[in-house]
């Protein structure tokens, strides 16, 4: 695995930025400055950090209901995106869209989905947009366990692995449907072995081992990029906190469970193999974290600064010239 | 001038503009045998049946620089895609703040009168123009259909093309040399004094058929195409009635929550129209049931011009009663 120690310490101060956005929404959410709900992807940052370290500007990525961490691994500007949580002008989306529907067209992030599986044809879209450009560039569907099971994946994988797009659809498996268990709603235990109905490759990776995420992403990123076609990678990983922030929602995952997955950390994971290997100390480790914290402050500064829409900038945007 | 039927002039709308715009292609489940001759099989592509892929696979090529058409054939087949047109397409461009355009051409068939009973003749139009953010059309003629198509795939946000199954066989004078037809403006497809008929697809065909007729007793009919329903000419329609004083509207689907209701609030909600109408306004539409398979019961469910007939004499004699629908 050729990732140098700049790399590395680059993936990780990424997971540590998604961390800390992510407690700050949650706690702003809490506190009444975030409206509507809140999705954390704390547990599971070495998923997007892992897959999108294997992609290039160019490569484009579609998420999911839980999409802060493929935002901020995808390179978005937090300022924008606190701002969007925030309601106000200076949001990537004006304020229109909350945390459900984050998208930056500019870094190839085509958006959050508040619909399970909704944006896996739209990506299949993006994909088939650059296999006509022929300009080697790939796309990732990121998706949950739950969308699994429904229709426009199995749709696009045909498409895709009869068309031979140059795609990556990453099934992060956390195990729940919202509160369903994926136990009670799978006939198989393995998404990626669905890949074998399609003709493809399906790799089921430790979700929380950043490493094992990055080298399966990278060999799916060269055999898209040649021109052989989509593969399915299944990250097995687990979000710690319940489905959405709001309040009164059931979570029926025992306290063992969670806290056995949270001494399976990915981040004092990768952190311990930087420190262990000689990479970092810990001193730099701290300062890392301070980096990441500082970062999450300044958004929540500009956010705070950002005005609220006006009431008549609802009609704005309807129709694009 | 040369005469195409309305499914000729589909083809060459959408032929016209390939040639000029290499971003254009074209997906659908049964591809047009001369399109695919004269742009191959990348340009015009055989898909799966996945309707529901394929419409947001149009989303997203669209946000990547493509402008893609995707033909649902008949309007039935939209509706496993119901999440991608609904939650996706109607909402992307306002939902992102307006980020990236979304160029995408949706065509279906609507419609009835070719014994496919319930589940292939079905307009169900006024259940996409309830969403808010795409447009639509219905064209009643070739000439219509061809300069609306070629307006909408120049279009820079997702257009619903609904062409009407009874008419693909019908044949009108296209010109030639090039045109469009702006979205949002209403033919007047006939001058009249007494009364106003707002009609769509097939329905102006019945409607000038009856105006003719009612010539004869010297009552003169004013046939209104809105041609295209979001944006629908509102001004062209008050403008008629406030003329007339009466309204009456034809439309194949059936009346509740639908274009017929559009047009009658659009109308009746203006205090200068409302002010100058001498009859409640008439609605004539599909019966309220599934469409049935046998001749005698299809016919009967749908309007045709007798009933726009009886329509208008109720509108003249004002009556204020409301029969059929």
């Amino acid at each position: 695995m050729n990732l140098s120690p700049d790399k590395q310490r680059e993936m990780l101060r990424q997971m540590l930025t998604i961390r800390h956005f992510e407690e700050r929404a949650s706690a702003d959410y809490h506190a009444g400055k975030i409206y509507g709900v809140v999705h954390c992807y704390i547990g599971e940052e070495a998923v997007a950090v892992g897959v999108c370290s294997a992609l290039e500007t160019g490569d484009q990525i579609i998420s999911t209901h839980r999409g802060h961490g493929h935002c901020i691994a995808k390179g978005a500007d937090l300022n924008r995106m606190m701002a969007e949580l925030y309601g106000r002008q200076g949001g990537y989306c004006k304020g229109k869209g909350g945390s459900m529907h984050i998208a930056d067209f500019g870094i190839g992030m085509l958006g959050a989905n508040g619909i399970v599986a909704g944006g896996i044809s739209i990506v299949t879209g993006a994909g088939l947009a650059a296999q006509m450009d022929g300009n080697g560039r790939v796309a990732v569907s990121f998706f949950g366990d739950g969308a699994s099971n429904a229709g426009p994946f199995h749709e696009c994988l045909n498409i895709a692995a009869t068309w031979k797009l140059p795609m990556i659809y990453v099934c992060e498996n956390n195990m729940y449907a919202a509160q369903t268990a994926a136990a009670a709603t799978h006939a198989m235990p393995d998404v990626a072995g669905r890949a074998a109905g399609y003709g493809i490759p399906g790799v089921v990776v430790d979700g929380n081992d950043i490493f094992g995420v990055y080298q399966a992403a990278a060999r799916a990123v060269a055999r898209a990029r040649a021109g052989e076609g989509p593969t399915l990678i299944e990250c097995k990983t687990y979000r710690w906190r319940a489905h959405t922030e709001r309040a009164g929602q059931p979570d029926f995952r025992t306290a063992e469970e969670i806290e056995a997955w949270k001494t399976k950390d990915p981040i004092a994971r990768l952190s311990g193999q930087l420190i262990a290997q000689g990479s970092m100390s810990e001193a730099d480790l701290k300062a890392l974290d301070q980096e990441a914290l500082a970062s999450i402050a300044a958004s929540v500064a500009f956010a705070e600064a950002s005005p609220f829409p006006t009431p008549e900038q609802a009609l704005e945007d309807m129709y694009a010239a | 001038m040369r005469e195409l039927t309305y499914a000729q002039a589909g083809v060459e709308a959408v032929a016209e503009e390939m040639r000029v715009d290499p971003r254009i292609f074209y997906m659908s489940t049964d591809p047009i045998m001369p399109l695919v001759k004269e742009f191959g099989d990348k340009r015009v592509r055989a898909t799966p049946i996945a309707e529901a892929a394929l419409t947001g696979i149009s989303i997203g090529a669209a946000g990547s620089g493509y402008r893609p058409i995707m033909d649902w054939r008949q309007v039935t087949f939209s509706f496993v895609a119901m999440d991608q047109i609904v939650n996706q397409a109607a909402k992307i461009h306002y939902m992102f703040g307006g980020q990236r355009t979304f160029p995408i051409l949706y065509r279906a068939n609507v419609g009835g009168g070719t014994r496919l009973a319930a589940q292939h003749c079905q307009c169900p139009y006024s259940m996409f123009m309830n969403l808010s953010g795409l447009k639509m059309f219905l064209p009643s003629t070739p000439y219509d259909l061809k300069g609306l198509l070629k307006t909408a795939i120049r279009d820079n946000n997702p257009v619903i093309s609904f062409e009407s199954n009874r008419l693909l066989t019908t044949k009108g004078p296209v010109p030639e040399e090039d045109y469009t037809i702006p979205l949002g403006v209403a033919d007047i497809k006939r001058k009249g004094t007494d009364v106003t008929i707002v009609a769509i697809a097939w329905l102006v065909h019945e409607a000038l058929a009856a105006a003719e007729e009612l010539a004869k007793s010297g009552i003169s009919v004013e046939v209104i195409d809105p041609r295209t329903l979001v944006p629908l000419d509102v001004e062209t329609i008050r403008a008629s009635v406030r003329k007339t004083g009466r309204l009456v509207v034809a439309d194949e689907a059936g009346p509740t929550a639908g274009f017929s209701a559009e047009v009658a609030a659009v109308a009746t909600e203006d205090p200068e129209t409302f002010a100058r109408m001498k009859s409640p306004v008439r609605r004539v539409c599909a019966l309220n049931v599934p469409i049935p398979y046998s001749p005698p019961l299809e016919d009967h469910v749908f309007p045709d011009r007798k009933r726009i007939m009886a329509g208008i004499r109720d509108v003249l004699e004002g009556a204020r009663s409301v029969r059929g629908g």
